[in-house]
């Protein structure tokens, strides 16, 4: 059994293996990353930091793309798809 | 206020996939001050992002240790936004960096090609690459039921992958013709290590239905993707699934050359046999300068940290090499050309641009990229059209030729860092 960590998304409690990017944290609670211009949800399309629809706000600062950063502990999630 | 670090280095490399690793390597036996600048949190690039993972690739380990006991600085989670002679400007979480060069090599990679479809921007539609991508960034995809689509060979590798991840793979849909998919399986046999490569895969792949002549037309759900609709010889059906992981091969990242003055030839960036770009002492490797698939990249990358470093006789040591397996870019290119019924998949209520939500329809009214950016803001918004303006290439023909400063959205203080003298280029 590998590490895990916990962090918060919309404030429900989510635990992932050590060194899974936020972008699996989201995926992991149920939620989608963001709503587009329009309202609708959307969630990852590339992974790799190049298509910014799993933008969320982590620790209060928004615009943040999940798939690049590295969950750690406690970290506050807002994810609002 | 952030902080401002200042780096120099006499031989920068832009991207640590396998390609900058080769080349950085390579550079650090002249003793030299190398860097090795990536956007990702670890270096590795897409092929080896999972370096944590036991489960990754041998060839992988044996790279990213030589990296790790060598003396190249390793710069990560640092964006390049900005590009002056001899210098660059990035970004990291906490700070504008500043790095100036003696030799560049931009070792940039390549992204998918995603073309819409209704139903495209649904959650867990996603890249293939890009699902890939997220297991390997920890998402568990164990009894998922998973539906590959879109066309290359990346398609195998996504399946395997995700197959050993414990996900339940329903299929295969490649566009290419049932002729042209065969006639690559021969031409590869040939190329050094490539039927080693296509035994392994048919070996992990057993099981999985593999369709030719097949691409998706539609994906419903609510919320997220629960159906995907395919076209398979002219008969459509429909299979439930959990993620459909979509790309329709891959496409360079040739933004940051670009900025550089470097050359390009049909969309690639153009090089010399020493990975020289047009711009002396700016060398290119890996995918930007062609699709060719791992094994090249790592030895273009090698040929252009040794030209980097002025050590020409090390370089022309692999021209045979590279050479060889060069064959694989042509291999590639004829294999799996897009069919033109791809075209019409797009309704006009589907969206093309997913950053500002620009349907089909807004599009059809322009005969251009600029226009269509002037008037109905496709492109505009923060992927600044490296999703849409591909897209829009292959459905409208438009020529996407635009790159200007901010290569990415950056903060106004990292902005406000910059120096004078990168003055944005007409």
């Amino acid at each position: 059994m590998s590490e895990s960590v916990s962090v918060c998304v919309n404030g429900k409690p989510v635990t992932v293996r050590a060194g899974s990017t936020v972008a699996v944290a989201v995926l992991a609670s149920g939620a989608t990353c963001r709503a587009s211009v329009t309202g609708q949800p959307r969630s990852p399309l590339c992974g790799m930091g190049t298509c910014f629809e799993c933008r969320v706000t982590i620790n209060g600062e928004p615009q943040r793309r999940s798939c690049q950063v590295l969950c750690q502990a406690n970290m506050e999630i807002e994810a609002n798809g | 206020m952030d902080s401002v670090k200042n780096l120099r280095f006499d031989v920068a490399v832009v991207g640590a996939g396998p390609a900058g690793i080769a080349a950085a390597l390579a550079a650090a036996d002249s003793g030299r001050t190398i860097g090795l600048i990536d956007d990702n949190p670890a270096a590795g690039g897409q092929i080896w992002r999972d370096a944590q993972n036991s489960a990754r690739p041998p060839a992988s380990s044996i790279w990213l240790d030589r990296l790790n006991k060598i003396g190249v600085q390793i710069v990560r989670g640092a964006r390049v936004f900005h590009a002056a002679k001899g210098e660059l400007a990035a970004e990291s979480d906490d700070s504008a960096i500043q790095i100036s060069y003696g030799k560049l090599i931009l070792a940039t990679g390549a992204r998918e090609l995603f073309l819409p479809f209704p139903g495209w921007t649904l959650p867990n539609v996603m890249g293939a690459g890009g699902l890939q991508a997220l297991v390997k960034s920890g998402l568990d995809i164990s009894g998922k039921r998973i539906v590959i689509a879109g066309t290359g060979p990346l398609l195998f590798a996504v399946a395997a992958y995700t197959r050993k991840c414990g996900a339940k793979v329903i299929g295969i849909c490649e566009q290419t013709t049932r002729r042209k998919m065969a006639r690559f399986g021969l031409k590869m046999m040939l190329v050094p290590g490539k039927a080693a490569e296509a035994v392994r895969f048919a070996y992990d792949l057993r099981g999985i239905p593999h369709w030719t002549g097949c691409w998706p037309v539609a994906a419903f759900g609510n919320r997220r993707v629960e159906t995907v609709r395919i076209s398979r010889h002219g008969q459509t059906s429909e299979l439930e699934c959990d993620y459909l992981a979509c790309g329709f091969h891959l496409i360079p990242n040739v933004e940051l050359p670009r900025m550089c003055g470097c050359r390009l030839r049909e969309n690639f960036v153009q090089v010399d046999e020493y990975q020289q770009s047009s711009v002396p002492g700016i060398f290119c490797a890996g995918e930007p300068t062609g699709i060719g698939g791992l094994e090249l990249a790592l030895v273009a990358g090698e040929i252009a940290g040794y030209a980097a470093t002025n050590w020409e006789d090390r370089a022309k040591h692999l021209f045979a090499k590279r050479a060889r397996l060069q064959k694989v870019v042509r291999i590639l290119k004829d294999a799996f050309p897009l069919r033109p019924e791809l075209k019409n998949l797009a309704r006009p209520d589907t969206l093309v641009c997913r950053c500002e939500d620009v349907p089909h329809e807004r599009l059809c009214e322009h005969s251009s990229w600029r226009a269509a950016k002037l008037h109905a803001r496709c492109g505009m918004g923060p992927c600044q059209g490296r999703v849409c303006g591909p897209a829009a290439e292959f459905l409208f023909g438009w020529q996407i030729d635009s790159v200007r400063p901010p290569l990415f959205p950056v903060r106004c203080s990292s902005l406000a860092a910059i120096p004078a003298h990168f003055a944005p280029r007409n």
